[in-house]
């Protein structure tokens, strides 16, 4: 089971990477569990300055830009 | 994986077509114009028609060659990087960097909270801080291009040097005035974790290539349509509506227009290609350029979401400041330039 962690106030790319995550977790059926982190202190304590971060069992693998649905694919799949 | 990456070299092979295109757009245009829709010489409708069909894919293929080269540019400086360049940095040098790595760090509003909490938290002195998040916003790469292929190369410069003189002034003035006591009590107290700094030196090229191309989907793919209005603006509007219909309200001779045009262009929000059908339509009919220009700042570089935004982390007073400093310097450069031209 993994843990997803998406940071982001509430944007419309924070949005969308929540959405892509649900999406490719329920494709692929990967067994996880997605949060959506909107407190900025919280946000902070990963060290990230841009948002939306994705954050996958405690690691910050990404920052800044919507990745595209086959690298979150990739990525979710390897961990 | 990495025969995927290898394949965005061959991105770089469009630069000799994209060379071509623009260089034969004239002879291109009237081809179309008079061999394939036969339209007659110097009518007026014609002229419209070969403005738009000339203008359109000129100012399309500007942004495309330019996003991509300043996507390419910006996947050197991740804010991440920024932060460390401008941690030891004193006012006004410190107020110089930040308003120039404002243009080229990517930025989008809706990281503003957390990049100023990783300033703050870096020892980013206050008045620093601003000069970037004044600059980042207010110049980009689409402001410069649109007002470079619609209104020449003067337009942009004066409005890119405008710009970051008001980032560097407003930044320089807000650190002067030791308005530490209004950021929120907590953004002090928040401790960053370790920072994941992506590794910039080791990102192959090709991976900066696939960046390029990424902004340029991204970015194009969102502002061409305020392009194609702006331009069919400029060839609509032509000859209908009187060439001096705004000058009793913005032209010169009006000395109230600036602020009023400032006043008016704080609170509206538009992104920097929305504003390019307004601007067009107002310098066609006799607004003057300084008006304008800070009319077109002030909707850009102010705006009242950033603000309430803001108010995550900054008190009251703060926020007014900035507003009210940025605003001051929009009007000088706007006076200014109705004053030269």
């Amino acid at each position: 089971m993994i843990n997803i962690k998406v940071l982001g106030p509430g944007c419309t790319n924070c949005v969308n990477l929540e959405r892509l995550c649900r999406e490719v977790v329920a494709e692929n059926s990967i067994d996880a569990v997605i949060e959506k982190v909107t407190d900025y202190r919280e946000i902070m304590s990963y060290g990230i300055m841009s948002t939306p971060g994705l954050v996958v069992n405690g690691k910050v693998i990404h920052t800044g830009k919507l990745p595209n649905k086959s690298t979150l694919a990739h990525w979710l799949q390897n961990i | 994986m990495i025969l995927n990456r290898k394949y965005y070299y061959l991105w770089l092979l469009l630069v000799p077509a994209w060379l071509f295109f623009y260089l034969s757009l004239q002879s291109l245009t009237d081809l179309i114009i008079f061999g394939l829709i036969k339209l007659p010489k110097d009518s007026h409708l014609t002229n419209s028609i070969s403005f738009f069909l000339f203008e359109v894919p000129k100012v399309l293929l500007l942004l495309i060659l330019i996003v991509f080269v300043v996507g390419i540019i910006r996947s050197y400086f991740s804010p991440e990087r920024t932060r460390k360049m401008l941690g030891d940095k004193k006012l006004f040098m410190g107020n110089v960097l930040g308003s120039m790595l404002g243009i080229v760090t990517p930025f989008c509003s809706c990281s503003a909270i957390p990049l100023f909490l990783g300033f703050v938290e870096a020892g980013v002195p206050l008045g620093v801080t601003f000069s970037f998040l004044i600059a980042a916003p207010m110049i980009n790469e689409v402001a410069v291009v649109l007002l470079f292929g619609l209104f020449g190369w003067k337009t942009a410069l004066i409005y890119m040097s405008s710009g970051l003189f008001i980032a560097m002034f407003s930044g320089f003035v807000i650190g002067k005035l030791k308005l530490e006591r209004f950021v929120e009590d907590w953004v002090y107290q928040v401790k960053a974790g370790n920072s994941v700094i992506m590794e910039e030196d080791k990102i192959t090229f090709a991976k900066r290539i696939s960046y390029g191309v990424d902004e340029v989907k991204e970015i194009v793919g969102k502002v061409w349509i305020y392009v194609v209005l702006g331009i069919a603006v400029g060839a609509g509007i032509h000859g209908y509506v009187p060439e001096n219909f705004m000058v009793g309200l913005m032209g010169k001779g009006v000395w109230w227009s600036v602020p009023a045009a400032v006043l008016i262009g704080i609170p509206m929000y538009s992104n920097s290609a929305g504003i390019i059908p307004i601007v067009q339509a107002l310098l066609e009919k006799g607004a003057a350029l300084g008006t304008v220009l800070a009319f077109m700042m002030s909707v850009i570089g102010l705006s009242l979401p950033e603000t309430i935004i803001l108010k995550k982390v900054l008190k009251l007073p703060l926020i007014f400041t900035f507003v009210g400093v940025v605003g001051v310097g929009i009007i000088i450069v706007g006076y200014l330039f109705n004053f030269i031209f």
